[in-house]
């Protein structure tokens, strides 16, 4: 079996407060194989872009990590510190942001951050930097990547700055790729393609993805695995095609009836009773439980158990059922 | 670009006409000039040929008409006080104040601009939180107490430094006169320039701070980061230029508060400038003065503004017309 | 009409009994107590307002009253006994025999005094011309702003020179000292109501918006009452800190002036003055005369300063 590029095991964030410590993420555990995209879900608040910031060693203090490893292609990063740490960003892990129109620095030309970026990681000279910033364009398919080059970010339309962003980010070809909702900000018309253009470049360049979204549609379209993510505890994790229509955590199932996908030609969408707790008031026991109809008293007292049977974190996971 | 230039143009054009009347009226109105320029002894005939020679006779448009032209050509009249030709007194003068500051402008800008990078950069350091108490009281000294305190530490008890007048000056050309050359010019000039350049570095430091731990927030810093650039570019390439926009505008507005608050530091130092010129004149109401000093210091305010907002087009590729769009 | 009248106006003792409760339990006064800038810059205004207005009862002489001074007691050092009359002083004397302590007392009445009112004229006409501004729109907006916007690209101080040197042009010479005070006043708060004018401007477009303001409108109020009625008490916490801030800037205004000799006259001498008349005895060692005013004016800059500051970030008004 072959190293996976990203190795999370009982991955913790810890920020301490006046009211105690928060965990924002709490023992979490997945892997990402190379070209693989793994799609990480969950409602904000969840953990899961605080997951990845973990794993890119960005994480705002006093946020920081408490336990567990983090493994790039076999290596420990997690102890990894300043400059060291640096190193790793962006040469051996890329990142993409929400926002196309604030992800970019709007005084330089793209052309300048491409060819910054590239200067920095690859032992290139100038002159092959901004042939390569080029093609970098080229490939995220802006048009006239030649004429372009020399544009600041606001000469382009959100859909294109989030594609220079992909370019940037992919730009010294990093083995990971971090997307922290990447297709949140931009119209439903431009989503697809970017998810498109994303999961073309990974797959051609066998590089993994950790597709951060709360949005259904997006991971149903392009992830092949999925994690789901509770209030900073994994929920289920598996493979997306049986995530999605045969989940077994009691939350996934919830997201999913309340998530409008064409093919279920739903009338009416569930909703889930509550809303996820505040990481300074966790429940005891499970921390789904006071929202979960299947809840038992065990589920208020015991902790829910860490992936249980490789799928779901629940005391009783749903087994496939013939009528709902 | 080529129409917002000849819009502010004509704004600051506007701004000066209006500065000129507000000087032609004081020249006008304040007391009668005619009385002020000649005294008890005089005779009607002398009044009569003096209102002609003045145009005073003239009806108030051609009146305005004429102090502006005369204005545009350097001619504010004549000093009641000292009888001399307004101009000439200006431009005796004038060398001192723009190099004091000059040098005060310099020093402002620079050490405000470093202070302000590093207390932005280390913001939860020591020295950082020493700095900005210290500028806290800097901004509530006034001006003219930090003069005389430096003129008590170091020329009263050190001796070092002296504590009023330009030292020894040297002429350049016809009529600019510099201290830069002399020892005692150069040691003269320590002083001034650090008190009125001290109020404008702490203003320069804390905004410059201000602006740049917001830019740091940034998103587009946090993908700079997330790019693994070197913590130098992120905060100096890609930080510093963002932070400079809004400061640029506030540093140009300084650098006229700078020749305005010259005023006060020449009045302490005693320094031979246009601004000692102007408080005397207040003190005298010798209103040609007045009027020219008026009428001098706009030309420069309004010439800065606009330079600030050229400039400001130059910083920020934003506010450059879209190649692709359709301003006209 | 007649409702929302008898609603608002309670009768006065309830009104200020549940304005003081309400006061204590705030949170403003909560933050206040929690924070000792503010307590001790507080404390220190209040002791040198006081201080300055019970003058003739706190000081030791009049200093204004040529009987009491005795040339006798020129230049004698703070707390040591004259050589010749035996007199102890606590600040010393000046050249004339004045005690500095009380002509301390007596200049902060003065610059108090001149700051103040400064304050209070600049922030009179700036709500006026805001409220104006913001209410009638069109051309009078325009023309106010303008202004506003010519004024502001100059340095306060300079424009209250320039309206000192104007002021006094126009003063006859006979009663020119007499009117300094006067003219001082005039010339801080015409340099300083922009400020006041464009947050009132500003909130009296968003109020005018509002639907409360239409139906005043529309049952016949007069413009006036609703500006001042229903928009002004929308802007009043940014007055409040505007006033504070403006309040330290008018003292250092009024005492830069004073000292540049532009300002107070010499027979009414406010602190500026006083440093004024001090840094010539810098040189000849009596330090007292420039140090104790010096000491004073900072004490009192520095407080209010504080003071602004601290009640902008409690108020946190949206500052432009």
């Amino acid at each position: 079996m072959t190293t996976p590029v990203l190795s999370i095991r009982n991955l913790s964030v810890e920020i301490p407060t006046r009211q105690g410590i928060l965990k924002p993420v709490d023992r979490v555990s997945y892997d990402i194989a190379a070209g693989e995209i793994l799609g990480v879900v969950g409602e904000s608040g969840a953990g899961k872009s605080m997951a990845g910031n973990a794993v890119i060693g960005l994480l705002n203090r006093p946020a920081h990590i408490a336990g567990g490893e983090i493994r790039l292609n076999g290596a420990r990063i997690d102890p990894l510190e300043g400059e060291e740490m640096r190193r790793m960003r962006g040469k051996e892990i890329g990142m993409i942001f929400q926002d196309p129109l604030t992800s970019l620095n709007p005084l330089l030309t793209i052309g300048d951050q491409l060819t910054e970026t590239m200067l920095t990681h690859l032992p290139i000279g100038r002159k092959e930097a901004e042939k390569r910033a080029v093609a970098a364009l080229d490939e995220v398919g802006i048009p006239g990547a030649k004429e372009r080059i020399d544009s600041y970010p606001h000469e382009f339309s959100g859909g294109m700055r989030q594609r220079v962003v992909i370019a940037l980010a992919l730009c010294a070809e990093p083995s990971l790729v971090i997307a922290d909702e990447p297709t949140t900000a931009l119209d439903v018309s431009v989503q697809a393609q970017i998810i498109a253009l994303l999961k073309r470049l990974c797959r051609e360049r066998g590089t993994a993805v950790m597709l951060i979204t709360h949005d259904m549609g997006v991971i149903a379209e392009a992830a092949d695995r999925v994690a789901v993510m509770y209030a900073g505890r994994l929920a289920e994790l598996g493979p997306v095609r049986e995530v999605l229509t045969e989940p077994r955590h009691p939350y996934t199932h919830g997201l999913m009836a309340s998530t409008p996908l064409a093919s279920q030609g739903q009338t009416r969408l569930h909703q889930i009773p509550g809303s996820m707790p505040k990481l300074n008031y966790m429940p005891d026991g499970c921390a789904f439980h006071p929202r979960c109809p299947r809840a038992a008293d065990k589920c208020r007292t015991a902790p829910a158990p860490t992936l249980t049977d490789g799928r779901a974190a629940c005391w009783f996971p749903m087994v496939t059922e013939a009528a709902e | 670009m080529l129409a917002f230039v000849i819009r502010r143009v004509g704004q600051s054009i506007l701004v000066l006409l209006i500065v000129g009347l507000v000087a032609f009226s004081m020249f006008r109105f304040v007391g009668d000039p005619i009385d002020n320029m000649l005294g008890q002894e005089r005779t009607i005939e002398d009044v009569e040929r003096l209102r002609a020679q003045l145009g005073l006779d003239q009806p108030f448009p051609v009146q305005y008409f004429r102090f502006l032209e005369g204005a545009i050509q350097g001619n504010f009249g004549v000093s009641y006080r000292q009888g001399r030709e307004v101009s000439e007194i200006l431009l005796e003068r004038a060398p001192a104040t723009l190099e004091l500051a000059f040098v005060s402008g310099v020093l402002a800008i620079a050490i405000g601009i470093m202070l302000g990078v590093f207390t932005a950069i280390r913001r939860n350091g020591a020295t950082a939180h020493i700095i900005m108490a210290a500028s806290l009281i800097g901004v509530s000294l006034p001006t003219f107490l930090i003069g005389i305190l430096l003129i008590y530490l170091f020329s009263v008890e050190l001796g070092w430094l002296p504590s009023f007048g330009r030292g020894e000056t040297v002429s350049i050309g016809d009529w600019w006169t510099t201290g830069f050359l002399t020892e005692s010019g150069r040691k003269a000039l320590i002083l001034p320039a650090i008190t009125l350049g001290l109020y404008q570095m702490t203003l320069i430091m804390r905004l410059v701070r201000s602006e740049m731990l917001e830019v740091l927030r940034q998103d587009y810093i946090r993908f700079a980061r997330a790019r693994g650039l070197k913590e130098r570019a992120v905060n100096f390439h890609h930080a510093l230029k963002n932070t400079m926009v809004p400061v640029v505008t506030v540093i140009g507005l300084q650098l006229g508060a700078i020749i305005a608050f010259a005023i006060i530091t020449e009045t302490v130092f005693q320094w031979p400038g246009v601004g000692l010129l102007f408080i005397n004149a207040i003190q005298f109401v010798d209103i040609p003065v007045m009027a020219a000093y008026l009428m001098l210091i706009s030309v420069m305010f309004v010439g800065i503004n606009l330079l600030v907002d050229i400039l400001y087009v130059f910083i920020d590729p934003r506010l450059r017309v879209d190649r692709t769009g359709g301003h006209s | 009409m007649t409702d929302t009248q008898t609603n608002q106006a309670a009768p006065p003792e309830a009104v200020d009994k549940s304005l003081w409760q309400d006061f204590r339990e705030s949170d403003f006064f909560y933050a206040f107590k929690r924070s000792p800038v503010a307590l001790v810059s507080f404390a220190v205004v209040c002791i040198l307002v006081l201080s300055a207005v019970f003058a003739p009862l706190i000081a030791p002489t009049n200093p204004f009253d040529p009987a009491s001074l005795n040339l006798m007691n020129g230049f004698t050092p703070p707390l040591e006994p004259n050589a010749f009359t035996g007199d102890a002083f606590l600040m010393g004397t000046d050249d004339q025999g004045r005690d500095v302590f009380s002509t301390i007392l007596y200049g902060m009445r003065i610059s108090l005094f001149v700051g103040a009112s400064a304050v209070l004229f600049a922030m009179v006409l700036g709500i006026t011309l805001g409220l104006v501004s913001g209410y009638f729109g069109g051309w009078t907006e325009t023309i106010i702003m303008r202004v506003a916007d010519v004024q502001l690209t100059f340095p306060s101080i300079l424009v209250a020179m320039l309206i000192f040197g104007i002021a006094k042009g126009f003063t006859p010479v006979e009663y020119r000292d007499q009117m300094a005070i006067w003219v001082l006043i005039l010339a801080i708060g015409l340099s300083d109501w922009v400020q006041f004018a464009r947050v009132v401007r500003g909130a009296t477009l968003v109020e005018k918006s509002k639907d409360y303001v239409a139906a005043a409108r529309l049952i016949g109020r007069s413009p006036w009452a609703i500006m001042l009625k229903h928009i002004l008490p929308n802007a009043l916490s940014p007055v409040l800190v505007i006033a504070t801030i403006s309040l330290a800037l008018a003292i250092i205004a009024e005492a830069t002036l004073s000292f540049l000799g532009v300002g107070a006259p010499p027979t009414q001498p406010s602190l500026g003055t006083l440093i004024r008349i001090g840094q010539g005895f810098l040189f000849s060692g009596e330090w007292w005369i420039l140090f104790f005013p010096a000491c004073t004016l900072l004490a009192l800059a520095l407080s209010v300063n504080l003071l602004g500051d601290w009640l902008r970030d409690a108020l946190n008004p949206r500052l432009r």
